[in-house]
């Protein structure tokens, strides 16, 4: 009576992360602290985009697309330290760029670019971390295909949030997401909030009001 | 379009006649309760569960399962009811698991009759649960939606329909686990659970026995020390010099890190001990004509690299081991966790200043507002406000120099377990390895220099090593500093420390390589090293003796100039063997005393020809100098200090990190006062040297 096959197959699917279009209401906040009253321990955002198609007798007229994933860190309110792509680890070590992707890649739903966070290695003053997406070659969001990030529980693999960025409006940037202390542990809201700007920095402003 | 539900999150539902798909790997139970809109389940009625598999509207599994398809017809359930809850439970009584925690995360998928999927919601983060609400499909103005909901109950079945307000929850929990329990019975048993954690063991284990077998299996193989002179391969009339350094050691001396890990039992100091003799065993074998062939490639590694340190147990940091680093031999992998410690010294520093300066800005900045604020002169409350400021600065402080301690003190602990196991290269002289010292047959991939530490932690030295060859020339500064002990020192003291700490390096440096491979010159044009250098001079490991004065330098300068010239010309020309035969091809170390006494115009720039050319052909140049002594050539040399790496023989801080940038204080490597030890190391080296000549 009961099909084995079927729930596994489309669970193995949605692992690779095929076709999975959840689009969260931006602006929406959910709080992720695990119901077992557990904490989260390691996080990693994950940022995918479809590379741009091959322009030109060469495709060397391709107007490629970079999305570049920041991390930055706050103390009260004040930033300390920043993780982005010419700075991948942070001074303490506790938050990991894996490397900055220039074209992007298949545009089936693997990371391009991953930020991960040791949470428990973060500085006893840190009190905020701030992940965010920007456009480095000006794109909106409306011109890449198949982009999305997605905030993922590293200690287990299970995905806490997911964003589909393509199609989404006409900026280049967005705060995804923002760990913070809560207690002893730590909690992750999911801001999705859209704004311009080229890198981090251009952010900042728009940082600020979410913290 | 599959929506994948996190955590309190909803989705519209198109259609109404629906199926609730649940998997979650071992067999739960699968249920659904009916609410009204107040969320109240009315009765024993509104609850289908096995022992009452249908409702209106409602269809759920007769048994408990690994996977259930639960049948919604939305139309059909009654007006009165709002929510339908999915429920999981485990089933109770039966042997199987009692928590949540031990099973695969439990997946959901929403689909319609065809089996498109709607939504979908994997319950992650449960532990000690045993029963759980899933989802809830639920009206909102006249249409359905599903939220993942993931609200787990460690009580259980009960404890989650008396959430519900259900009178009887408690003897209805009940039923519901008898009607499971008499249905798993009659089921047949799941089969075993596959358990890829023990295949992965049995996967590990294999091939770590491979040096096992290789050295103990075969016996002639199974005794790295006990070769004997004539049958080694290399001729070498000292007879312990056929055998690697570190099995020597390892061999003869049991209380030799090599021979035993920390813990006592064979870890993967025992395994790199008797790797080390690998490249001699071979031949060893066959010429004794007694065991088997071995026809194993004697430098490829049987197995992977041993497991390293042991998993933590949760809630203290892991057991430090030596050579717990990654890398194809136990030399290079101490040197990945020499590296490693020194990175998370850098990084953990970082942390604690980091904090430690935020702590200061923000108790200067609360201050600053007290004192501008006019309420604060009435009374107390200026006080008090002063005094929170200071209690919040304590307070962040103290919890990042426990955070620090706590880093400190496990790198402490690693620091510990490794300086032992270090081979010479990397060892203090103060280390029993060099007590153990033997002419090597390989040149060592880097060379302590001396040690690092922070202000912060004087009590974790890292061993400061560099790749060899030699990248860079050294610079032994003799002169005076700024910053350090070295203003608590005189210039005359200086110097005699700053040729003790060359002596010493160019010795380790001879030393680690084999013989014939290093050859050391000295410039000397005054004299004045000789007390310091006298036992490298007397032992007779130099190339030549120092030559002094203006004609000894050109000639040393003339000579090297010449073989970089030569070898530079055959490796462009490739033809790296058509050098003419009275060329020493060696990697060559020129020792320069007192510069720039004895050196005229043409001397200073065939140095500087050196030390721009003569790394890439193996001449490095090791000055021992102070800067100010050449300040008449101005801005000529500043080429040339740069070039150099800057060592002091006093503890200064002028290094710096890659990571973070710190300024390290470096110490010299210096031989313990009274210690006998250079002279043993430099005997060997010159007797090595004297048999390989001949």
């Amino acid at each position: 009576m009961l099909d084995n096959r079927g729930l596994r197959g489309n669970r193995g699917k949605f692992e690779r992360g095929q076709r999975v279009t959840v689009n969260m209401t931006k602006g929406q906040a959910i709080s992720l602290q695990k119901n077992d009253g557990g904490t989260l321990t390691a996080v990693r955002m994950g940022l995918g985009w479809q590379a741009a198609p091959r322009r030109g007798l060469f495709g060397s007229r391709t107007r490629e697309i970079d999305l570049d994933a920041s991390a930055v860190l706050f103390a009260d309110k004040q930033p300390v330290d920043v993780v982005f792509f010419r700075h991948l680890v942070s001074d303490d070590g506790s938050v990991r760029h894996t490397g900055d992707n220039l074209v992007g890649g298949v545009g089936q739903g693997g990371d391009d670019e991953a930020i991960l966070v040791d949470l428990a290695r973060v500085p006893v003053h840190i009190d905020q971390i701030v992940f965010t997406v920007n456009s480095f070659t000006g794109q909106t969001f409306q011109e890449v295909q198949n982009a999305f990030c997605r905030l993922v529980d590293e200690t287990n693999g299970q995905e806490l949030a997911r964003y589909t960025l393509d199609g989404g409006g006409n900026y280049t940037a967005q705060i995804m997401a923002k760990v913070h202390r809560v207690g002893q542990g730590w909690n992750m809201t999911a801001l999705g909030s859209a704004a311009n700007g080229r890198t981090f920095q251009d952010l900042m402003p728009a940082i600020l009001p979410v913290l | 379009m599959t929506a994948e539900l996190v955590r309190g999150q909803n989705h519209p539902l198109p259609e109404v006649r629906l199926e609730v798909r649940v998997s979650a790997g071992k067999p739960i139970v699968a249920g659904a309760t009916l609410s009204d809109e107040h969320g109240k389940v009315h009765g024993a009625d509104w609850v289908a569960h096995p022992g009452a598999p249908t409702l209106p509207g409602l269809k759920v599994s007769r048994q408990a399962a690994a996977d259930h398809r639960l049948a919604v017809d939305l139309d059909a359930i009654p007006q009165a009811v709002h929510r339908v809850s999915v429920l999981l439970a485990l089933p109770s009584g039966v042997g199987g698991p009692v928590r949540f925690g031990t099973v695969a995360a439990p997946f959901l998928a929403v689909t319609g009759l065809d089996g498109t999927e709607v939504a979908s919601y994997t319950i992650t983060g449960l532990d000690s649960e045993s029963a759980v609400v899933a989802l809830e499909l639920y009206r909102r103005q006249d249409a359905w939606k599903v939220r993942a909901v993931g609200q787990g109950y460690a009580g259980g079945l009960a404890e989650l329909l008396t959430d519900q307000g259900l009178p009887e929850a408690r003897q209805l929990a009940g039923s519901i686990n008898e009607a499971v329990a008499q249905g798993l019975a009659r089921s047949v048993a799941a089969p075993p659970p596959r358990t890829p954690d023990a295949d992965r063991h049995r996967h590990a284990a294999a091939p770590a026995q491979g040096p096992d077998q290789t050295h103990g299996g075969t016996a002639p193989q199974g005794a790295p020390g006990n070769a004997s002179p004539q049958q080694s391969p290399y001729g070498n009339s000292d007879p312990q010099g056929a055998t690697s350094p570190y099995s020597a050691a390892a061999a003869q001396d049991p209380s030799s890190p090599y021979a035993a890990g920390p813990q006592g039992t064979r870890s993967d100091h025992g395994a790199g001990a008797q790797q080390g003799p690998a490249p001699t065993d071979p031949p060893a074998a066959a010429t004794a004509g007694g065991g088997p062939i071995n026809y194993t490639h004697p430098g490829r590694r049987t197995a992977a690299p041993p497991p390293t340190a042991p998993v933590a147990q949760p809630g203290q940091s892991a057991q430090p081991v030596a050579g717990d680093a990654t890398g194809w031999s136990m030399e290079e992998r101490l040197y990945n966790q020499v590296w490693g410690m020194f990175e998370d010294l850098a990084r953990t520093t970082a942390a604690y200043r980091s904090a430690v300066d935020f702590a200061d800005s923000r108790m200067e900045q609360e201050l600053d507002t007290v004192l501008s604020d006019p309420r604060s002169r009435i009374g107390g409350q200026g006080d008090a406000a002063r005094e929170t400021a200071r209690a919040k600065h304590t307070q962040l402080v103290d919890r990042a120099r426990e955070a620090f301690d706590r880093d400190l003190t496990q790198l402490r602990a690693e620091a510990d377990v490794v300086e032992p196991a270090l081979p010479p290269a990397y060892a203090r002289w103060d280390n029993p390895a060099w007590h153990a010292y033997r002419v090597p047959m390989e040149i060592p991939m880097a060379l302590r220099l001396g040690d690092l530490h922070l202000p912060e932690s004087e009590n974790v030295r890292i061993p400061m090593l560099v790749r060899l060859p030699l990248e860079r020339g050294l610079w032994i500064d003799s002169g005076y500093s700024e910053s350090g002990h070295a203003s608590l020192v005189d210039s005359g003291e200086l110097r005699a420390l700053a040729l003790e700490t060359a002596a010493a390096l160019a010795a380790r440096i001879l030393a680690v390589h084999p013989p014939g491979e290093f050859s050391v010159h000295v410039i000397d044009p005054a004299g004045t090293g000789a007390s310091a250098l006298a036992p490298l001079v007397q032992t007779g490991v130099l190339a030549a003796p120092p030559a002094a004065g203006a004609a000894g330098v050109a000639d040393v300068l003339a000579r090297l100039t010449q073989r970089v010239d030569l070898v530079q010309m055959a490796v462009r020309g490739g033809a790296p063997d058509a050098l003419p035969p009275g060329i020493d091809v060696s990697e060559q170390l020129l020792i320069v005393n007192d510069f720039p006494h004895g050196f005229d115009d043409r001397a200073v720039t065939q140095l500087r020809y050196l030390a721009d050319e003569g790394p890439a052909v193996g001449v490095h140049l090791m000055m021992v100098a102070d800067r100010q002594d050449a300040a008449a050539y101005g801005p000529l040399l500043d080429p040339l200090w740069r070039s150099l790496l800057r060592l002091t023989p006093v503890p200064d801080d002028h290094l710096a990190d890659p990571w973070v940038g710190h300024a390290w204080t470096y110490e010299p490597a210096l031989v313990p006062p009274g210690s006998q030890v250079l002279q043993h190391v430099l005997t060997q080296v010159a007797t090595a040297r004297r048999s390989w000549n001949r």
